[in-house]
């Protein structure tokens, strides 16, 4: 391994890895946003609503993130729609992660017991304030570990977005390997710096569900 | 036990059906306040749902529910109001987990009564003091015992100063070793007057903290009394059985 090639693709990783951070942390913002969304609508049976909602569901989970970035990249200009590239990919990122989110909080809200909510009632809280103050904050609590997995997840799946020619950390190894032909400097980096992006991810993501752990049922 | 005449809670001639069973018919049921009502019967008679029904947990189907002069209709508007004034613990323990022991009971009367925080908080450490857990206060309802989740679940509910509590088998799910210290928390609350409706199967617990005993069977009170008369000197054929059936 040559420590001055190295030395000299860093500037160039750091710069993928800041645009690959900052596309994939507003796509994760994003997936949260459209998951709670997506998952009241379910919970609470809203006419109309819920059923858009699942279709949302089953249409961007079995899907490529791939064939979604496609379709906004290439096939949206065609109807007159043209979005910049990382546009897509925030946009690709938040969708399909808005429908993972949901699935995790829809969960987390179904396995409140019963018990719980009527205990809620029965101290006299209206059914707003028990979803707010009991069913919401302890759905949370247990969607916890899901939503780390999720964000994890999220992360990794940027390294598709080369594909619509952004700048990530996959594209430019794939862009030096292709000019200098240092495939192991261009590799180590590339995991060196995907390390450096999720393994804080899934650190604070454990001390966080330990942290929640306690704040569910069990004995 | 200084019992008035003025009922707190009326039952009249209420019904209850699950589509096709027929839970309880024409029940009819008064509580004096201050007194103390221990309610037994066989497993599936329907003592559950009654306490359910007078907290408007359950919609009745014929019948009304007077509280304080006040009735109760599930649905309705003032079902709230009327819940504030009926505490109910139930037989699982059903504290918020996500809450400390001090947060689950100042909860509802600072988001419901609007009451100030600081006042709250202080009758709060109060009885958690009385029921032996101030030193549990910031702890989270997983860390503590069966009992102690218990006697969290009272305080929980008298932070409403309730008229009438309802207290529904709060032991049952309960290790032998822990029922005492939850029992003993009842029988203080009744001594200092307090309105209670009490499901249990602890016989020995319910004539002692019981002014009157009813005995619920098919969709009936088969027999009502005091506990002196209930357990010396029952009436029916029913209860006697229930009773051999309960080794009292
Ligand atoms: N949600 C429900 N739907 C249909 N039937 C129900 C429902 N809840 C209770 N029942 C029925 O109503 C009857 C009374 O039940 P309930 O739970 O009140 O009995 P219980 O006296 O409290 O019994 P236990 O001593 O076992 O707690 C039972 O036959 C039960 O099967
Ligand atoms: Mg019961």
């Amino acid at each position: 391994m040559n420590f001055d090639v190295i030395t000299s693709y860093i500037p160039l990783y750091t710069e993928a890895f800041f645009l690959t951070i900052r596309i994939g942390w507003t796509g994760i913002g994003l997936a949260l946003f459209i998951g709670v969304f997506v998952a009241f609508a379910q919970h609470f049976r809203v006419p109309v609503l819920a059923r858009i909602a699942g279709i949302y569901v089953e249409l961007f989970r079995n899907t490529p993130l791939l064939c979604q970035l496609f379709f906004l990249y290439f096939g949206l200009p065609k109807i007159g729609i043209t979005i910049p590239a990382e546009t897509c990919g925030t946009l690709g990122l938040g969708l399909l992660g808005g429908s993972y989110m949901a699935e995790v909080f829809r969960s987390g809200l179904g396995s409140i017991p019963v018990t719980q909510e009527e205990g809620a009632l029965a101290l006299g809280l209206t059914r707003r304030q028990m979803f707010t103050y009991v069913v919401f904050p302890e759905a949370l609590s247990l969607s916890v570990p899901g939503i780390v997995g999720n964000m994890i997840f999220l992360l990794k799946e940027t390294s598709v977005f080369s594909a619509i020619s952004l700048m990530d950390l996959m594209f430019t190894a794939k862009d030096l390997i292709g000019l200098y032909y240092n495939t192991t400097e261009a590799l180590f980096l590339l995991v060196i710096f995907y390390i450096i992006m999720l393994l804080p991810v899934s650190v604070l993501g454990s001390i966080l569900e330990n942290k929640v752990k306690i704040r569910t049922y069990g004995a | 036990m200084d019992v008035d005449m003025r009922p707190i809670l009326e039952v009249k001639n209420i019904s209850k059906r699950y589509d096709d069973i027929t839970v309880f018919e024409n029940l009819n049921l008064q509580v004096k306040k201050g007194e103390v009502l221990v309610i037994v019967g066989p497993s599936g008679c329907g003592k559950s749902t009654l306490l359910r029904c007078l907290n408007a947990l359950e919609p009745i189907q014929e019948g009304e529910i007077i509280l304080d002069g006040e009735a109760i209709r599930p649905g309705s508007r003032e079902v709230n109001k009327l819940r504030e004034k009926v505490g109910m613990v139930f037989q699982s323990y059903d504290l918020f987990p996500h809450m400390t022991v001090l947060q689950n009971v100042m909860l509802a009367p600072i988001k419901v009564k609007k009451r100030d925080k600081k006042e709250v908080r202080e009758e709060a450490l109060a009885l958690l003091d009385r029921v032996g857990l101030l030193s549990k206060k910031d702890q989270f309802p997983r860390q503590l015992s069966g009992g102690q989740k218990q006697r969290v679940a009272i305080v929980r509910a008298l932070m409403m100063h309730p008229e009438v509590l309802l207290l529904d088998e709060i032991t049952a799910a309960l290790d032998p070793e822990m029922v005492q210290e939850v029992l003993e928390v009842v029988l203080s609350l009744a001594k200092e007057g307090r309105t209670m409706l009490i499901v249990t199967h602890e016989m020995q617990f319910a004539r002692a903290v019981a002014d009157r005993m009813i005995f619920i069977d098919g969709g009936h009170i088969v027999e009502e009394g005091t506990p002196e008369e209930f357990f010396e000197h029952p009436k029916t054929e029913r209860l006697s059985s229930f009773l051999a059936k309960m080794r009292f």
